[in-house]
């Protein structure tokens, strides 16, 4: 394939990839016949993405809403600019911490530089990881707040054409008890 | 929340990530599990039909596919559905999330580039009248292996 046909490809794949693979025996098959190859290109394909690195995750993503994990709570830090790496590579080695990013402040509105994501099955599981980094990572004199989640008004994959919302707790309605 | 067979619970916990690449690769997990790949697909599709599967696919790095960004406005909460109706219409939304805080509705946006990006947070900035908070990522500190699900 020439480059502007790969680029094309690829980008195909990838919007496939990220919204779900078919689940049926021979996915990578039916993703050929979607898009007019074989499946043999869109493995080699799916490999090439994986070898630069850019996927987080390959396999089943599950909703942890849907698992009794009902408490999600992103905490956010003011950590001096000094301090951010190591202060991120501590929080984000612990396995109940989920994401663990630096972030712009945007004075005078938004002054927290340090975002990681906790789930837990209740807030006061929560609460007890964030006072468990706390300590462990000496933070105490560090500002921080956990921003709870409520409703969930969205979810899903990346999508960069087609329209699909899809988030079982906004179609029902359903408020978390965060 | 019901209770989860000891396959299901394997097939949520053991294969959020490397997901054979060969042409049958529930055949692989069926294997590893000691069931038939039939058993796999269907209950895969019931968890994904229940909605504790979101789907089986791949998560990207952010950045590395498109731009994207967290975002998040600072909105009335007799106005907060209304406008999280409206983020929600915007194809680049994919996360949309209502949070404790007064930056109330939080919502990350992906796009094929930054100039589509910043028109797209623009556009929502329009549409909703309130000002958005653009945060994007600068730099990530810890290693994605999957959430280790504990069953109880």
């Amino acid at each position: 394939m020439d480059m502007i046909k790969d680029t094309a490809f690829e980008t195909a794949l990838i919007e496939i990839i990220s919204k779900g693979l078919p689940l049926v025996k021979q996915p990578y098959a039916a993703i050929a016949e979607q898009l007019g190859c074989s499946e043999s290109e869109v493995i080699e394909g799916i490999q090439r993405i994986m070898m630069r690195g850019d996927l987080k995750r390959f396999g089943v993503v599950v909703r942890h809403r849907q698992l009794g994990y009902r408490a999600n709570g992103m905490v956010v830090w003011d950590v001096p600019d000094a301090r951010v790496r190591e202060v991120g590579h501590c929080i984000g080695q612990y396995a109940f911490v989920t994401l663990c990013y630096q972030r712009p402040r945007r004075l005078p509105d938004w002054h927290y530089n340090l975002f990681s994501m906790i789930h837990g099955q209740d807030r006061a599981a929560v609460e007890a990881q964030v006072d468990f980094i706390v300590e462990q990572c000496g933070l105490q004199d560090i500002d921080h707040k956990t921003l709870f989640s409520k409703r969930c008004f969205k979810q899903r994959g990346a999508s960069y054409s087609q329209a699909r919302a899809d988030c079982p707790d906004a179609r029902r309605g359903i408020a978390a008890n965060g | 929340m019901r209770q989860f067979s000891k396959l299901e619970q394997r097939l949520l916990n053991e294969f959020q990530q490397g997901l054979p690449l060969t042409p049958n690769p529930y055949a692989d997990i069926a294997r590893q599990l000691g069931v038939y790949e039939t058993t796999v697909v269907e209950t895969l599709k019931r968890l994904q039909t229940e909605g504790v599967v979101s789907r089986v696919g791949a998560v990207f790095r952010p950045n590395r596919v498109g731009a994207s960004t967290l975002a998040a406005m600072a909105v009335p909460e007799e106005q907060l559905e209304h406008i999280a109706a409206i983020v929600n219409a915007f194809d680049e939304v994919n996360h949309n999330y209502e949070r404790e805080h007064d930056y109330n509705l939080w919502f990350v946006v992906v796009a094929r580039d930054e100039e589509r990006l910043q028109q797209v947070l623009l556009e929502i900035e329009a549409c909703c009248g309130f000002t958005v908070l653009d945060l994007p990522l600068l730099e990530e500190f810890f290693i994605d292996l999957g959430f280790d699900l504990k069953w109880t």
